[in-house]
């Protein structure tokens, strides 16, 4: 190995982490070297130059490793053509049975607590939306900036209609499905004709649009402070409460068990599991209908799709609007779940965190989102002491994935259909 | 009339400062193709950087207003490009030729280290900063309202349009400003003829980075309160600007910004301030239906 580096390679490495070292001082000098500090008396600089040393030298060390690291990686003797980690098809297929035989025992096992359940629910959550939003983007190849805004009008539907119309939850799971596909509708139909990346902008202001109409309209939505005592759901008609106020009989006592808090928790993890295997189940059948090869044909080339007959925009309407239901789903389940809903909640940065899961578990793959969907929220939730720094460390997170993989974690962009033997022609991206 | 003059007034400098940012998307847009997410941000460490520069000079005893001014603008300048530099060097250029949504999501990842490094290295309460230019010259005056215009704003709009004017120049007849519109309309042609494309578009995100830092120096002054999110709704106002005027063209994008800001202006002078972000959102896809290259955009022919 020590061959492998040469003395004057040594030399390159430490003069390229000795100039990425300046540039990290030059980064750090006016924003690390010193702190605005707002007291009784105006605005007053605090001097810590040495934080600009000490940012110098972590990028120094850190960029010398690195590039040392990977010198050696390449010069080492290489096996002879390394077999390519793929996934087969019926591995995949197990590793789902696997998932979901955990996913389902999850509740049961010794050492799932309260809390495990909960970031679990969460989790499971951001895998049900990413499966929704990996219909717009996966499949279709849409992108949508705003995927929030549809989770918002679910959340707000069923809290809407739960509190004004007494309505329940099973009721309102599919109204506010049905409303969210028709804000889709509403949107997409406009803006669909449009290039991607205008889409991709008007999806993002509609997300922004329907945030300040939360926060503004006060009269319906309760403005900045939400809705509170959002009804919690029932199994079949059995209140999950100590005892119930109007005499019906309860879940605990249906089922002759004692009450505890805990029936709602492993009840509320169930429901979203059920939900969220709901979606992905559609998304695998919908896969090999017509409508769903369009979607993925479209997503391919355009051009070759509107000569075949197909129109564009409402192949693209519809996977707007499927995925917009499943967030709508997924909303109602949120507003359930808290039993608080404020706009809070549907800011940006969710949107953001949806559509990179989708990306980095590698458009299109159901798995890859499940592990994207753990990785980029449950990760952090485990790591909440260190609160401060856990969005700047997601935040990197999400370049480091991308630079490490580009094309997701687990990317597969396999044509459900195949001429004998052809390998397909390598896809052309667009913008580059 | 009197009112309208002062809205007017008011867009036009709030307008500038979109146009400035937007200039960075625009530019960044038509030649790597991509929206640069992080620029708002770009955008928000300026003014911050501008408000360290003030304090710092405040401390060195430079008092008379426009020096320190140009010398905090320099000094804006020079560290938020070196921002532009990085970012572009670390996180997009590695991507460069990978699938349409992998620099996307690169760049939002930027955009939220960039606001939570500000946040943990500056604290998140919002900071103000004392008025520097006061006074103004008054208009008109019918009643008791009075239409002024004030040093600042004056200060703001001659710069922008100076710095228009310079930045025109450049594209049109410089070496640089042809090697530009050259990697934007074909990169690998543009690099068998001799164009470093790479360089080129560094430098492209470095001028992206120093526009964006002026808009942060004129809006701190203006405002006089920033703090770490500001990056964000601004970075969209100035996305939207530049698709409205067309995105890629660049007088596009200074028509965009100033069309945003007087739609603001004039929709929080008339209406209700509340739905401001609304109204700008609002027209941004009444435009893109009916005209959905933007304002002075080229029709994009797809070709197979």
């Amino acid at each position: 190995m020590e061959g492998a580096v040469s003395k004057t390679s040594i030399v390159a490495l430490l003069r390229d982490a000795g100039a990425a070292a300046i540039v990290a001082a030059l980064l750090a000098f006016p924003l690390l070297g010193f702190r605005l500090v707002d007291s009784a008396q105006g605005l007053s600089l605090d001097t810590r130059l040495i934080w600009v040393v000490y940012a110098a030298a972590v990028v120094f060390a850190g960029r010398f490793l690195f590039s040392l690291a990977r010198v050696l990686y390449e010069a080492r003797p290489r096996a002879v053509a390394r077999p390519k980690v793929a996934v087969p098809g019926r591995a995949r297929y197990l590793v789902g049975i696997a998932l979901i035989a955990v996913a389902l025992l999850l509740p049961w096992l010794p050492f799932a607590d309260r809390n495990i359940i909960d970031k679990a629910t969460l989790i499971l959550i951001y895998v049900m939306l990413g499966w929704g939003l990996n219909i717009v983007v996966g499949l279709a190849g849409l992108l949508d900036l705003g995927y929030v805004a549809f989770y918002a009008v679910g959340a707000y539907s069923y809290a809407l209609l739960s509190q004004h119309f007494g309505l329940s939850f099973w009721i309102c799971l599919p109204l506010a499905g049905l409303l969210a596909a028709s804000f889709g509708v509403a949107l997409g139909f406009p803006v669909l004709r449009l290039r991607g990346d205008y889409l991709a902008i008007v999806t993002l202001g509609f997300g922004e649009i329907v945030r300040e109409v939360l926060i503004n309209w006060g009269a319906v939505t309760g403005g900045p402070n939400g809705i509170s005592g959002i009804q919690r759901p029932s199994f079949f008609g059995l209140p999950m409460v100590p005892a119930s106020p109007d005499g019906a009989t309860t879940f605990a006592q249906f089922f002759h068990l004692a009450f505890s808090p805990n029936h709602r928790i492993i009840f509320l993890y169930y429901l979203i599991l059920a939900l969220a295997l709901a979606t992905n189940l559609f998304t695998l059948r919908i896969r090999r209908l017509p409508i769903g090869r369009a979607w993925e044909a479209l997503r391919e080339d355009e051009i070759a799709c509107r000569s075949l007959g197909l129109n564009p925009t409402m192949v693209k309407l519809s996977a707007f609007a499927i995925g917009a239901t499943f967030a709508g789903f997924a909303g109602s389940f949120f507003a359930t779940r808290q039993g608080f809903i404020s706009p809070e909640s549907f800011t940006f940065i969710e949107s953001a965190i949806i559509l990179a899961i989708v990306v980095l578990g590698g458009m299109g793959s159901q798995i890859g989102i499940v592990l994207a969907a753990f990785l980029l929220v449950g990760l952090p939730e485990w790591f909440r002491d260190l609160e401060q720094f856990r969005m700047l460390a997601f935040g990197a997170a999400m370049v480091l994935i991308m630079l490490w993989r580009p094309q997701g974690l687990l990317s597969h962009r396999e044509p459900t259909l195949r001429l004998g033997g052809v390998k397909p022609l390598p896809v052309k991206e667009a913008g580059a | 009339m009197a009112y309208f003059l002062q809205q007017l007034i008011n867009g036009i400098t709030l307008g500038a400062t979109y146009g400035l940012i937007a200039i960075g998307y625009t530019m960044v847009y038509g030649i790597v193709g991509m929206i640069n997410f992080a620029h708002g941000d770009i955008y928000m460490i300026g003014a911050f950087v501008s408000l360290v520069g003030f304090l710092l000079l405040g401390a060195l005893g430079i008092t008379w207003v426009p020096l320190a001014c140009l010398l905090v603008l320099l000094f804006a300048v020079g560290f938020t490009a070196v921002y532009g530099w990085t970012v572009e060097r670390v996180a997009y250029r590695p991507l460069r030729g990978s699938q349409r949504l992998a620099p996307l999501i690169s760049a939002i990842g930027v955009s939220i280290v960039l606001q939570n490094f500000v946040q943990l290295g500056q604290g998140a309460r919002v900071k103000p900063l004392p008025p520097m230019i006061d006074g103004s010259f008054e208009l008109s005056s019918s009643g008791n309202f009075h239409v002024t215009i004030s040093y600042l704003q004056i200060g703001i709009i001659l710069l922008t349009v100076a710095l228009m004017a310079g930045f025109t120049y450049m594209i049109r007849f410089t070496g640089l400003g042809r090697a530009q519109r050259a990697a934007e309309q074909d990169k690998t042609m543009a690099a068998l003829i001799g164009v470093d494309v790479d360089r080129t578009i560094s430098i492209t995100f470095i001028i992206g980075a120093a526009l964006a830092a002026v808009a942060g120096l004129m809006v701190t002054l203006y405002y006089g309160v920033i703090d770490f999110y500001i990056g964000f709704v601004v970075g969209i106002k100035a996305f939207t600007a530049a698709v409205l005027g067309g995105i890629g063209s660049l007088p596009g994008a200074m028509l965009g910004g100033m069309l945003i800001g007087l739609i603001e202006a004039f929709w929080s002078g008339y209406f209700s301030i509340e739905y401001k972000n609304v109204a700008a959102f609002a027209i941004l896809v009444l435009v893109l239906i009916f005209r959905p290259t933007g304002l002075l955009g080229r029709p994009e022919i797809e070709k197979v």
